[in-house]
């Protein structure tokens, strides 16, 4: 994608999100926490798309909240552009809610359904107080324009257009701010197939014109890899694995990535049969009341004692790559190569 | 082509009314499922893959749905079956599951009384016995310890266990045919991989046939015999999964393959989007379904292009580009076989 300076637009450090599970009852007190985010440290540079993945209940739509100011954080603090912004004040955090916009999931209910289309792109400018309504009308155009509409469709309604289209209406709401950072929480899983490729090159195309930075959360490994400069992979709340996206895919460190991407199934007869694949069993444990040690301990192939004790640091295995694992891959990867073993 | 068919379906149609006017959902699909394949149904969502089945198991009440064609099932003509009969047959020798374990289960019941009340309604035997049986579902399927799990309410569930419970219950009276409609597509990767490796199994236990709807090319590639392409309501492919995937002939196909972000592949610049939208089913275009969307359209496909065996291999498509046109359009890429990845 396009060249990434390397300085930090937006760093997140030791963040933490729990959420209390208090029954409503008086006088009783919080029993247990549910640990959504745990512990997350990433940078997020100027120019890239960093791809956030993992299974339902990782933690990655939370961390996209709490970037954008929707959570207030448990501890940690995220700054952007230096400047520290968790824990401001509502007024405070205003101007750099301008710099950093959010494309939702649903773009069936992320759109209000009784808001003509010009309102809907046009009101982030109002609510910032973005020029008089002659200006607002110009503006929205230009955005309708840019993200593939007509501008004849400013006094429509939601229902009137299809999913994709409600996509990019959503984006061209993202963009009237014209901020730094789009945080694209599941962008494309709610659209066909046909029309993800559309809105992804659409994405992909607005990246380079307005020199955007994305974070970009998907569960589908394949669109993340093609948006993605660099991927962090989440487990129960933690980052397992952060790494070039290429090489995340070439030789996956974490044993939980491993798996991960022996789970896609891939749309090619002979490939598939030919591949070994690593059936996790079980489901993810309950971040209530996470493992002890390494969050994946219980599922993975590779445990030991040690996994059930010490929570693995996030460590440094070359070339830009982070892993957090007593027993990571590419120890293994080396020996398979030198035995001639090949691996998919 | 009915060597051994279990089912039939031939020249199906199926229309709505509404107030816009009508609806053709499906346009004349036939096609036949034989004892122990598994045949994948590829569609986006309005391409009439779900509705298709869902006539097939008379599930549609809608009173505004118009059915036209024949579903022959061992024999006999399912849309003819009076509703007693056809009862007999739903569940205990056509099962389905649904895309989404969340609503498929009633929250008020226990999950074991759940599976139990599918037994029993086709089989005389006693509540204690259903309830062995249920056991002994959950047990296949894969829920630790079922003695337990099996007075649990499906809240109590997780989505994969969940799709498993829904599995167990279309399985419990050892159907011929499992219709499975986007079975794994709300759930996570991971647990996708073990519900799949379920079905597979089961299917090779019971002897089941398997008809699996999905939008998903990889879980075709994987499981897959045969498959179907639908598109605007009418199949535009059809032939085996090594046909459909290294020879594929309609264009929308194509596209699909080429949208597709693949872990396979190097990857490419750009995807090749389809552009455009899927036809709104009330105005379908009076050629082929795909043209205004379609890189390759021609004079010809303002008429609408029958499903044929050009390749005279038992490979049908829809269009009327020549085979040898295809070769030299179909972008380079798309129909290699195993591309080894990087």
């Amino acid at each position: 994608m396009s060249g990434v300076d390397g300085d930090a637009l937006l760093s997140l450090e030791r963040v933490r999100k729990y959420f209390s599970t208090s029954s409503r009852r008086l006088l009783r007190r919080p029993t247990s926490h549910v640990q959504a985010v745990d512990d997350v440290s990433l940078d997020v540079r100027r120019g890239e798309t960093l791809g956030l993945v993992g299974e339902s209940g990782c933690g990655k739509s939370t961390l996209a909240a709490c970037i954008v100011g929707l959570h207030e954080l448990t501890s940690g603090r995220i700054l952007f552009e230096g400047t520290q912004i968790s824990g401001l004040s509502r007024r405070r955090l205003r101007p750099f809610r301008r710099q950093v916009q959010m494309i939702f999931q649903d773009p069936y209910a992320s759109l209000n359904p009784r808001k003509r289309v010009g309102t809907l792109v046009g009101d982030p400018l109002r609510i910032h107080g973005v020029g008089n309504e002659r200006e607002i009308r110009a503006r929205v155009h230009d955005l309708l324009s840019l993200v593939g509409l007509s501008p004849e469709h400013f006094n429509r309604f939601p229902h009137e257009f299809s999913g994709g289209q409600r996509q990019r209406i959503g984006v061209a709401r993202a963009l009237a701010l014209s901020p730094k950072l789009v945080v694209a929480d599941e962008p494309v899983s709610a659209l066909d197939v046909s029309i993800q490729a559309q809105v992804i090159n659409l994405l992909d195309d607005l990246q380079d014109e307005l020199e955007l930075t994305y974070v970009f959360i998907a569960h589908d490994l394949g669109v993340v890899r093609h948006v993605s400069d660099r991927i962090a992979v989440m487990y129960l709340g933690r980052i397992v694995e952060l790494a070039p996206a290429e090489a995340l895919y070439a030789g996956p460190v974490h044993p939980y990535t491993e798996a991960l991407l022996s789970a896609v199934p891939i749309p090619d007869p002979e490939l598939s049969a030919r591949r070994e694949r690593i059936v996790l069993q079980g489901d993810v444990p309950s971040p209530i009341d996470p493992p002890s040690g390494c969050r994946f301990h219980p599922r993975c192939r590779y445990a030991t004692e040690i996994c059930t004790r010490e929570t693995p640091a996030l460590l440094e295995h070359g070339s830009g790559r982070l892993a957090a694992c007593h027993h990571p891959l590419d120890r293994g990867v080396v020996a398979a190569r030198a035995s001639g073993g090949a691996r998919l | 082509m009915t060597k051994e068919a279990l089912l039939e379906v031939r020249d199906l149609s199926v229309s709505f009314r509404t107030e816009d006017g009508l609806v053709r959902a499906v346009g004349g699909v036939s096609f036949c499922i034989r004892k122990g394949e598994v045949l994948g149904v590829l569609g986006e969502s309005g391409s009439g893959k779900s509705v298709t089945m869902m006539s097939v198991l008379r599930l549609i009440r809608d009173p505004n749905a118009i059915f036209a064609g024949e579903v022959l099932y061992k024999g006999r003509d399912l849309m003819r079956l009076p509703e007693q009969r056809m009862r007999e047959v739903r569940g205990a020798e056509i099962a389905m599951i649904f895309q989404d374990p969340m609503t498929s289960l009633t929250p008020v019941y226990r999950v074991g009384w759940q599976i139990a009340e599918q037994i029993r309604a086709h089989q005389s035997i006693s509540p204690n016995e259903a309830r062995r049986s249920a056991i002994e579902l959950l047990g296949a399927v894969g829920i630790p310890n079922p003695t337990a799990r099996v007075d649990d309410y499906p809240h109590q569930f997780s989505g994969g266990m969940r799709q498993r419970v829904l599995i167990a219950m279309a399985l419990s009276c050892n159907p011929d045919l499992l219709i499975a409609d986007e079975p794994t597509t709300a759930l996570d990767v991971t647990i996708q991989a073990q519900i799949l490796e379920l079905i597979m199994r089961l299917k090779d236990d019971f002897g089941s046939a398997v008809v699996m709807i999905t939008h998903d090319m990889g879980v075709l590639a994987e499981i897959a015999d045969r498959m179907v392409v639908m598109y605007g309501g009418r199949i535009v492919e059809e032939g085996t999964r090594e046909e459909v995937f290294y020879d594929p002939q309609h264009p929308y196909t194509w596209g699909l393959l080429g949208s597709i972000a693949r872990l396979d592949r190097p990857k490419p610049q750009r995807l090749t989007a389809i552009q455009g939208a899927p036809p709104s089913l009330l105005h379908l275009p009076p050629g082929c379904a795909f043209a205004p969307r379609c890189p390759q359209r021609f004079s010809r496909c303002e008429a609408r292009p029958p499903l044929h065996d050009k390749l005279g291999t038992g490979h049908l498509d829809a269009c009327f580009l020549e085979p040898e046109a295809k070769r030299t359009r179909r972008a380079v890429g798309i129909a290699d076989p195993g591309l080894a990845p990087s």
